[in-house]
């Protein structure tokens, strides 16, 4: 592609998928840019009017929004500790060559297949349910009282219930980095004088560290995100303890059918994610040359 | 300090035998070639030695301690790997310290010992660079470099020069040879490439299949070959081989001559042939003859022999240096 013609020739070719692509973001984007300026109420959609910055001030101002921040970080930082983690855990485990493989690689990466309302449901009802959880049966078997999850820790409940969800995920692209690992290197190493720690921390994490990226850069998109586990579980509950940035959001437009204030609330998630974004480009970004 | 003595080493991947038993004595400061065609347990016999595979039965010793059970680490010898294995990540400084650090050397005596083995092996102006951004002879030194920082009883290389070019590989064949005419240390080379044992070695073992074939020095495997195979994998290019009338003359049941070993006529001789292809190197020409009876040849002539394809030739093998083998391919 180094001549002249073939070079407009390309660039005319992709712009249909460019164009369509950018009318895709721009038009919600430019909407919700709109509404939020409006006084816009489903309960009385005829009467709108010009609002200015009111809504971006009723956001703000809301006694749960920064609460809806500290969660929707910890939410995030929670699940990416544990994927991360527990991904390379898991993902070194699984490297190794055991009977079955094929179908324990299977069963390790089923829970990413599992949609999030059903996932949370089936954490909700059979495992973390107060009277007839695995939990609860378990912490019965051992005399005790069991816990009620989603009421005592709401924020911790539903970080487990995303990280089951995810971790997959994260296994399935540090295997695959792990299995492009040289052997030779690891022999290398040994022979070096080097403990399996000293391996594991010299030579193992650094060749991980391009996958990890990917796995962080991914899932703290999706993860700042998160709504139906939430949504089908807490309720956002006890209080505004479970609520996060996108679940506050949602209340604003489907509970109060302030549209007007949700549109608010989307575009100051845009501009935060955009802000992660550039912190997360700064300071993992690097490892993607 | 590094002699290593082999004893009925056996080595088995579940039910293939590798190594069927080996016993081998590996003097202090020699530089021993395995060598053999590939698939012939050259490699595991010096993974074995180096502790990067368990033996199945048989010991092994290093200083007249046995280290059979011992990890690679505890045994105390370097190796070079055929991928060089060098740590992507690091530095070359990084890398040629690791083994160092892993021993929790002080820094200042890490530093010197890196800055002694870069000047050895010409790498001070690439002590900062990773080793993505070096050609393939400097990695190689790396990986030399490596090894030498930590002093070890006996380097080990697994075929060091197969990913390098063939003027890049005959440089570094001289420098490890070099280095080890300074350092002294026993070393251990693995090879397929007869020519690298041959100019490289104090001490060549002829592996075929996992058995020791033949173990002697460079001119004692060319000159005296323990059997047929070996005869024919020592020396480039390989032994003639003739067998019925021609060999039953020699009282043999085949007789191999060498290619430097004949010589040629266009008027008599024992062997009657065609010339085939003529391959004229300058120094040399190598004929590609076919016998009478069908039997193909290579004979070595002088570079400026004018002979062409489809020449009559008469081949005499020389007196004194015709090897005679028995039925079973020993020499007899």
């Amino acid at each position: 592609m180094a001549t002249r013609q073939t070079q407009s020739l390309a660039r005319l070719m992709r712009a249909p998928a460019i164009i369509l692509l950018l009318i895709w973001m721009i038009v919600p984007l430019g909407m919700t840019l709109y509404y939020s300026f409006l006084n816009y109420n489903l309960l009385n959609p005829a009467s709108t009017s010009w609002a200015g910055f009111f809504n971006y001030k009723y956001f703000y101002t809301d006694p749960a929004f920064w609460e809806s921040i500290w969660n929707t970080l910890v939410l995030v930082l929670g699940v990416l500790l544990i994927t991360v983690i527990g991904g390379i855990l898991i993902a070194m485990l699984i490297d190794k060559p055991i009977f079955g493989q094929g179908i324990v690689r299977i069963l390790v990466i089923s829970p990413f297949f599992v949609m999030p309302p059903v996932a949370a449901l089936i954490w909700k009802n059979m495992i973390m349910h107060p009277s007839y959880g695995v939990f609860a049966d378990i912490a019965k078997f051992f005399g005790m009282s069991p816990v009620d999850w989603f009421a005592q820790y709401p924020l911790f409940s539903i970080i487990v219930i995303v990280a089951w969800q995810w971790l997959p995920f994260a296994t399935l692209i540090l295997l695959t980095s792990l299995q492009s690992l040289d052997g030779e290197q690891m022999e290398a190493a040994e022979m070096d004088g080097a403990p399996a720690l000293s391996r594991f921390f010299y030579l193992t994490l650094p060749h991980m560290s391009r996958a990890i990226t990917v796995v962080i850069l991914i899932q703290t998109i999706f993860l700042l995100g998160v709504y139906a586990e939430i949504l089908v579980t807490t309720n956002g509950g006890p209080g505004n303890a479970s609520t996060n940035l996108t679940y506050l959001i949602y209340r604003a437009a489907r509970l109060n059918f302030d549209i007007g204030g949700a549109a608010a609330g989307g575009i100051i998630a845009v501009v935060l994610a955009n802000i992660v974004a550039i912190f997360l480009m700064r300071a993992v970004g690097k490892n993607l040359d | 300090m590094g002699s290593i003595t082999l004893k009925n080493v056996r080595k088995a991947f579940g039910d293939v035998e590798v190594i069927p038993g080996v016993d081998l004595n590996i003097e202090d400061g020699e530089f021993v070639v395995f060598v053999g065609p590939s698939g012939c347990g050259k490699s595991t016999l010096l993974r074995l030695i180096a502790g990067l595979e368990d033996v199945t039965s048989g010991s092994i010793q290093i200083d007249g301690k046995d280290v059979t059970d011992a990890g690679p680490a505890k045994r105390g010898l370097a190796m070079v790997f055929q991928s060089y294995a060098l740590y992507p990540h690091m530095s070359v400084r990084k890398n040629i310290a690791f083994p160092l650090k892993m021993a929790k050397m002080p820094e200042a005596e890490q530093e010197k010992r890196v800055a002694h083995a870069a000047k050895i092996l010409n790498l001070d102006s690439y002590l900062e660079r990773k080793p993505g951004q070096l050609s393939g002879g400097q990695r190689q030194r790396v990986a030399i470099g490596r090894a030498i920082v930590r002093e070890p009883a006996a380097f080990l290389f697994d075929e060091p020069l197969s990913n390098l070019d063939a003027a890049l590989r005959v440089n570094m064949r001289v420098e490890i040879s070099e280095l080890h005419n300074n350092l002294k240390t026993t070393m251990i080379y693995v090879t397929h490439d007869q020519v690298e044992a041959m100019t490289m070695a104090d001490k060549i073992v002829v592996l075929r299949a996992g058995n020791v074939e033949q173990v002697g020095s460079p001119m004692e495997l060319y000159s005296r070959p323990a059997n047929k195979f070996v005869a024919g994998f020592i020396g480039s290019p390989n032994m003639n081989f003739i067998e019925g009338e021609g060999a039953a003359k020699h009282g043999a049941h085949t007789i191999g001559i060498r290619p430097e070993h004949w010589q040629l006529s266009t008027t008599e001789g024992a062997f009657p042939g065609t010339v085939g292809v003529a391959e004229h190197l300058g120094s040399d020409t190598f004929l590609h003859i076919q016998l009478d009876d069908g039997t193909p040849i290579i004979a070595r002539a002088e570079g400026e022999r004018d002979i062409h394809h489809g020449d009559k030739i008469f081949l005499t093998p020389q007196e004194g240096r015709i090897y005679k083998f028995s039925q079973n391919g020993l020499a007899a």
